[in-house]
């Protein structure tokens, strides 16, 4: 990164940030400050939910995926139009009739409120660790790569998100995500195109098409009933309808994004928005990073792509052992690129026969690289717990793109961490607000108390999360712990929304009873079922609505069926 | 309670050519079909 890089970097972050303080300020009104002024056009729900959703591992790590294993990824959003349309239809009329703030107030009118506490402390608990992740994951690719220090950064970024979102609340979080967006597409478009440029000359599109082909990485639909493969056409329709119901119909921080349109129709159009363009998106991510596996097979890459860390296993004595796997991939790269010359030139003479073999002897030649690749990556991480296709992306920026371009990309990602981190914070501020200390601790406040509080609630969350993420020393087992906390967590969730609005005989008491004992089930079939964890989203929910059933059922009809509130 | 939804034809969708709410989650829901659909194809691209 030179000093023109650093220009287009802070010029657009800061820019932002201080760009939605100015537009959002003297907004002092609670339920603006928490909900925002509800003047938002379908497009700005549209993106800001879109920016909530993707954090910057989606722009860091996805071409990383689509490297390593090709497009299949695309399928945990096949669930994301059904889940999509089930909300405009049911969950968002019901949120705006009830007028509420967060999600869990309908909690609290349909059933009381231990069960709105309940889903209130989910979510704090499962948001408050996620929180901490959004600024970690992305802090510590890009300090290792570029050298910067890990608890600056941290600090930096988590400072700028912290100022701007307790400035000007929700408004200040949509004013602010709708730019962010923009540099995010612009900065991928850019790649995307620059990535295409640097391809052979001649390789065609069919010729491209046939070698991604013929690598496995354009599968993108995979129909196999088999539960242990994480992502089927069945787990992505089935399971994943489940997670993104859970996520976008009961994550606060996604309910207050879209409860903030100027009418029904914004916010439904909103998410319609969406549901049409979110397989596209996530497919262009992968694409890229199917382009940059086609792109590597012609340019030489590093054996191990997170070059830090290599170089310094080479300094602690490797330095011969990681030199010869370094000569070794070379060679064997050499190789594969010949082989897969031959195949193409088998290809465009017609020859099917020769063809044939050509795509035989390259796979094999792929082989032998992966194989190395393999060996490298044991070399410096032998317990296999550093996903190196995170560095894929970041090490073509700096490789390949020139200055002021860098630049951007550094932004995008900056810009996807600090777009999903200030939804977080103004949810989790909302939340502890609303459902605890206006509810449970302080009631008989006026606007301006519950206001501070909330600004004070939104500096502390912002606070833990920065901590956590400062006393965080495994990315990669971090991430596993939060998806995991979600898997378990979100199934149950959904179930108590799904019992509120389509079973009406089941009370409190019931719904309550009943989403403890399905989360023990989800928890100890978490440790005990190997299945993909996008069915535990199904499980948990199905689980949840039957033992209210049950329960209610055991109970008498009308037990526990006082609602609080008309 | 459980509120009942606001009729869905309360308010317009404002979307050309889509009159209802029906009409409009139709057509995402057809879109996702058109998607999937062009994925298996690619899925099935010979090498």
């Amino acid at each position: 990164m030179n000093t023109l890089d650093y220009v287009v970097l802070l010029g657009t972050i800061l820019g932002i940030a201080v760009y939605g303080m100015w537009r959002t300020r003297g907004r002092h009104n609670l339920n603006t400050y928490l909900k925002g002024s509800g003047d938002a056009h379908w497009f700005v729900i549209g993106l800001s939910v879109m920016a909530t959703q993707a954090s910057a591992v989606t722009f860091l790590s996805t071409p990383g995926q689509g490297f390593a294993s090709g497009l299949g990824f695309v399928q945990i959003y096949f669930g994301m139009p059904i889940a999509l349309i089930i909300i405009a239809a049911v969950f968002l009329p019901i949120y705006r009739k009830l007028n509420v703030i967060t999600a869990y107030e309908y909690l609290g009118r349909r059933f009381d409120t231990k069960t709105r506490l309940l889903g209130a402390a989910i979510f704090l608990l499962q948001r408050g660790i996620g929180a901490g992740i959004t600024i970690y994951a992305p802090a510590i690719v890009l300090s290792t790569v570029f050298g910067w220090r890990l608890d600056v950064t941290i600090l930096c970024s988590g400072l700028v998100v912290i100022a701007y979102t307790v400035s000007g609340g929700s408004d200040a979080v949509n004013v602010t995500q709708k730019y962010q967006i923009a540099v995010i597409f612009a900065g991928m478009i850019a790649a995307f195109v620059i990535l295409l440029e640097k391809l052979p000359a001649s390789l065609t599109l069919p010729d491209a098409l046939s070698l991604a082909g013929g690598f496995h990485k354009l599968e993108a639909v995979n129909f196999s009933t088999d539960p242990h493969q994480r992502y089927t056409f069945w787990s992505g329709v089935l399971g994943a309808t489940f997670l993104m119901l859970a996520y976008f119909g009961t994550d606060q921080s996604q309910v207050q994004r879209y409860i903030s349109g100027a009418s029904l129709r914004e916010s439904r159009l909103g998410l319609m928005f969406n549901a049409v363009f979110k397989i596209p998106m996530q497919f262009f991510i992968l694409s890229l990073g199917v382009l940059l596996f086609l792109f590597y097979q012609f340019e030489q890459p590093p054996v191990y792509f997170n070059q830090v860390e290599w170089k310094r296993h080479a300094e602690q004595g490797q330095v011969e052992k990681l030199r010869t796997i370094e000569s070794d991939f070379a060679v064997a790269h050499t190789q594969e690129k010949q082989k897969l010359e031959l195949w193409l030139a088998a290809r465009h003479a017609g020859d099917s026969k020769s063809e044939t073999a050509a795509h035989a002897e390259a796979m094999a030649a792929h082989e032998r690289v992966e194989s190395i690749r393999t060996q490298a990556g044991l070399a410096v991480d032998p317990l296999g717990k550093k996903k190196d296709t995170d560095y894929v992306f970041i090490t073509f920026i700096l490789d390949y793109l020139p200055h002021g371009v860098i630049g951007l990309l550094v932004a995008v990602f900056f810009s996807a961490a600090l777009s999903a981190k200030a939804a977080e914070l103004n949810a989790l501020g909302s939340a502890t607000t609303v459902d605890f200390y206006r509810h449970v601790i302080k009631r008989d406040a006026d606007d301006a108390h519950y206001l501070a509080a909330s600004k004070w609630f939104t500096v502390l969350w912002g606070l833990i999360s920065i901590s956590f993420a400062l006393s965080a020393t495994l990315a990669e087992n971090l991430i596993q712990a939060v998806n995991i906390i979600g898997s378990i967590f979100y199934p149950v969730m959904l179930g108590l929304f799904v019992t509120g609005f389509f079973l009406r005989r089941v009370g409190g008491t019931a719904i309550f009873l009943g989403a403890l004992v399905a989360q023990v089930l989800v928890i100890a079939l978490y440790f005990n079922l190997n299945i993909s964890y996008l069915w535990f989203n199904l499980i948990g929910c199905v689980a949840c609505v039957l033992t209210s059933l049950i329960i209610q059922a055991a109970l008498g009809p009308t037990a526990g069926r006082t609602e609080t509130a008309s | 309670m459980t509120p009942k939804p606001e009729p869905e034809n309360d308010e317009a969708t404002g979307v050309p050519g889509l009159r209802t709410w029906r009409a409009v989650y139709l057509f995402v829901f057809g879109l996702f079909v058109v998607w999937v659909g062009l994925l298996v194809l690619l899925s099935r691209m010979p090498s």
